[in-house]
């Protein structure tokens, strides 16, 4: 999808309009949840071809697209946390999981990568292959719930990756992940 | 036998006894650091004037000398001190004037051009037994000056400890810049004394672990993009670069075996990573390894006939041994601690290693069957240990500060020093000596 400048400032606003709903909801529900709001804009059939007409009824300071790349990553949340050299998935990362496995039946037509990332605590080759097991074990998990493993890719980053340049618990605790990325298929 | 060989030799001999009893000496901290009061190994005080012929001469000397030095086995003496200015290569050096400032070897030589030609000539002498120990002639094309300077380095190391020298090799290694979250790797290549860097790849891919072979300037390194990972193996001298195949999975760790016929390398499915090896000539694989447990860092003896390699088979990562064909593994570190990256040296002396304890990162050298481990070195990020060619001393990365340096340490971690590379840099891997 090609956005002009003016036309990412506009999504940029729209996402914050979106987390804000997005976590209101939180705050009343147990599980997150798709934007309730009466004016999302009716959901097209999978396989539906005209995106272009749905992105220009999308009014302004409105949620992200179902089935888009913005709602999975606002509305269900495209990463989960390991513990230190460990590919378990941690009982904390099972309802975000599940809502991945949720949202990706949901729209069939998508196609992820899991890319398994690691902190610096260990060395570079031993990494790569505890970043492989970590984001095969989100694939096996959203496997079992249904998911088609042929939509799915795996793989490792092992510590080249960090999503925060600092050092320290705080820093390698985010770095240990499993991080969820839409490939195709992405209204 | 000369009196000069034998006192280093006496200090290469105190150096195995240190090693052998396994004293635990702090590792050394400081950029350079030469301790001449561990043991019995004081540097050989040895003088290298500028070679006749101008700056060329002096330039040659200065290379020479800076190799010396950073050997951690030699001490070059301040050019201030010499008294004796008009050294001529055709003639004996006037001892008496050496002897005074105690220089116990001397190197002198004699730089001219002939058509269009650098022909150098230089003559080693030990100054108290007034006797020549060397005398060699190299020519080559000017610009090749440095590779003189390090053919003669070479010379005079093989000379006076009696093993072979590592001078005229050069480190090929990941370049890195930019921050921690968003790191450019490029694979660069530079003289092992960091004259001449080069980058080999844009950055446009992020590139990791290259590693030389042992017979010829080719080397095999791993791209990673997000769609997966690629083995390579590159000639440096033709330029040629090839895939090792597609594979179903992530593929990583390439080693070359000591022949450079085949390449150890791991290989995920399903998030198991298994050691293969493949020909090269006929292009088949075969599986070394089939444990469910993470197998990886596969590195071959010099006779081919075992392969060192990580596993956490046992819960953490440790190394094991095993036969070339996969057979018989056997855990080796039962020390304590997370092992992973082990490298056999060259001269199958010693198995190095990355060693995780106490929240350190520690390099490390031990026998190949686990015996008298001796920590080298200890940092909050010390990794990728890569042997010099001699099997004498290893290069790592360190980071400090955020970014990732090149550094050495002998092995028996007395001369720990920065590599003479400004740059940011990791996963260095060395050169044989070339021809």
């Amino acid at each position: 999808m090609v956005l002009t400048l003016n036309a990412r400032s506009a999504l940029r606003l729209a996402l914050i309009g979106a987390a804000t709903v997005s976590m209101a909801a939180c705050a009343t529900k147990p599980k997150p949840t798709y934007p309730t709001t009466t004016a999302a804009p009716p959901v097209q059939a999978p396989p539906a071809p005209d995106r272009g007409v749905a992105q220009q009824s999308l009014p302004a300071n409105q949620g992200p697209l179902p089935g888009s790349q913005q709602d999975f990553v606002i509305n269900v949340g495209d990463r989960i946390y390991f513990d230190l050299d460990s590919y378990a998935i941690r009982a904390d990362a099972q309802a975000l999981l599940d809502a991945q496995a949720t949202w990706l039946k949901r729209y069939g037509a998508t196609a992820i990568r899991i890319e398994g990332n690691c902190d610096e605590l260990g060395t570079r080759e031993y990494n790569l292959a505890l970043g492989a097991r970590r984001a095969n074990a989100v694939r096996d998990y959203l496997v079992g719930r249904g998911v088609n493993g042929e939509r799915i890719t795996t793989v490792s980053f092992g510590k080249e990756k960090p999503i925060d340049g600092g050092s320290g618990e705080e820093a390698n605790a985010k770095n240990r992940n499993g991080h969820t990325v839409l490939v195709s298929g992405a209204r | 036998m000369t009196d000069l060989r034998q006192a280093l030799r006496g200090a290469a001999l105190a150096i195995a006894c240190l090693f052998a009893v396994g004293l635990g000496v702090q590792p050394a901290r400081a950029e350079i650091e030469v301790n001449v009061n561990r043991g019995d190994v004081q540097p050989l005080p040895i003088a290298v004037p500028a070679l006749g012929g101008g700056q060329v001469g002096a330039d040659i000397a200065g290379v020479i000398a800076a190799n010396l030095q950073r050997s951690g086995l030699f001490r070059p003496l301040d050019p201030a001190s010499f008294t004796e200015r008009d050294l001529s290569a055709a003639v004996q050096p006037n001892f008496a004037s050496w002897k005074q400032i105690n220089a116990q070897a001397l190197v002198n030589g004699q730089v001219t051009m002939e058509g269009g030609r650098l022909k150098v000539d230089f003559r080693l002498w030990d100054v108290f037994a007034e006797q020549q120990l060397l005398g060699l002639q190299f020519t080559s094309s000017p610009e090749n000056w440095r590779r003189v300077a390090h053919k003669i380095s070479d010379a005079v190391y093989e000379r006076l400890t009696g093993e072979k020298g590592y001078f005229d090799t050069r480190v090929v290694f990941v370049a890195e810049s930019g921050g921690r979250t968003n790191k450019t790797k490029r694979l660069a290549i530079m003289d092992q004394d960091g004259a001449n860097p080069s980058y080999l790849t844009d950055g446009a891919v992020t590139v990791m672990t290259p590693r030389f072979s042992s017979t010829s300037q080719e080397i095999t390194y791993m791209a990673l993009r997000p769609e997966g990972s690629s083995i390579y193996l590159f000639n440096l001298e033709t330029g040629r670069r090839e895939s090792l195949g597609d594979f179903k999975g992530m593929v990583f760790a390439p080693r070359f075996s000591p022949d450079g016929g085949k390449v150890a390398f791991s290989v995920e499915r399903g998030g198991n990573s298994d050691i293969f090896v493949m020909d090269l000539h006929t292009r088949t694989s075969a599986r070394l390894t089939s444990d469910p447990s993470i197998d990886t860092s596969a590195s071959f003896s010099p006779d081919g006939s075992k392969i060192v390699f990580n596993s956490d088979r046992s819960g953490s990562p440790q190394l094991y041994v095993m036969g070339a064909d996969g057979s018989n593994p056997k855990r080796i570190t039962f020390q304590g601690g997370r092992y992973t990256a082990p490298v056999w040296s060259p001269t199958g002396e010693f198995i190095a290693f990355t060693k995780q304890t106490g929240g350190q990162f520690q390099i490390g050298v031990m026998r190949p069957d686990g015996g008298d481990e001796r920590i080298l070195t200890s940092g909050a990020m010390d990794e990728g240990p890569a042997w010099a060619p001699n099997g004498r001393v290893v290069m790592f990365s360190r980071e400090a500060g955020g970014a990732s340096r090149l550094w050495s340490v002998d092995v028996t971690g007395r001369v720990l020093q920065a590599m003479p590379y400004p740059g940011a840099g990791s996963d260095p891997a060395w050169s044989p000596l070339l021809n």
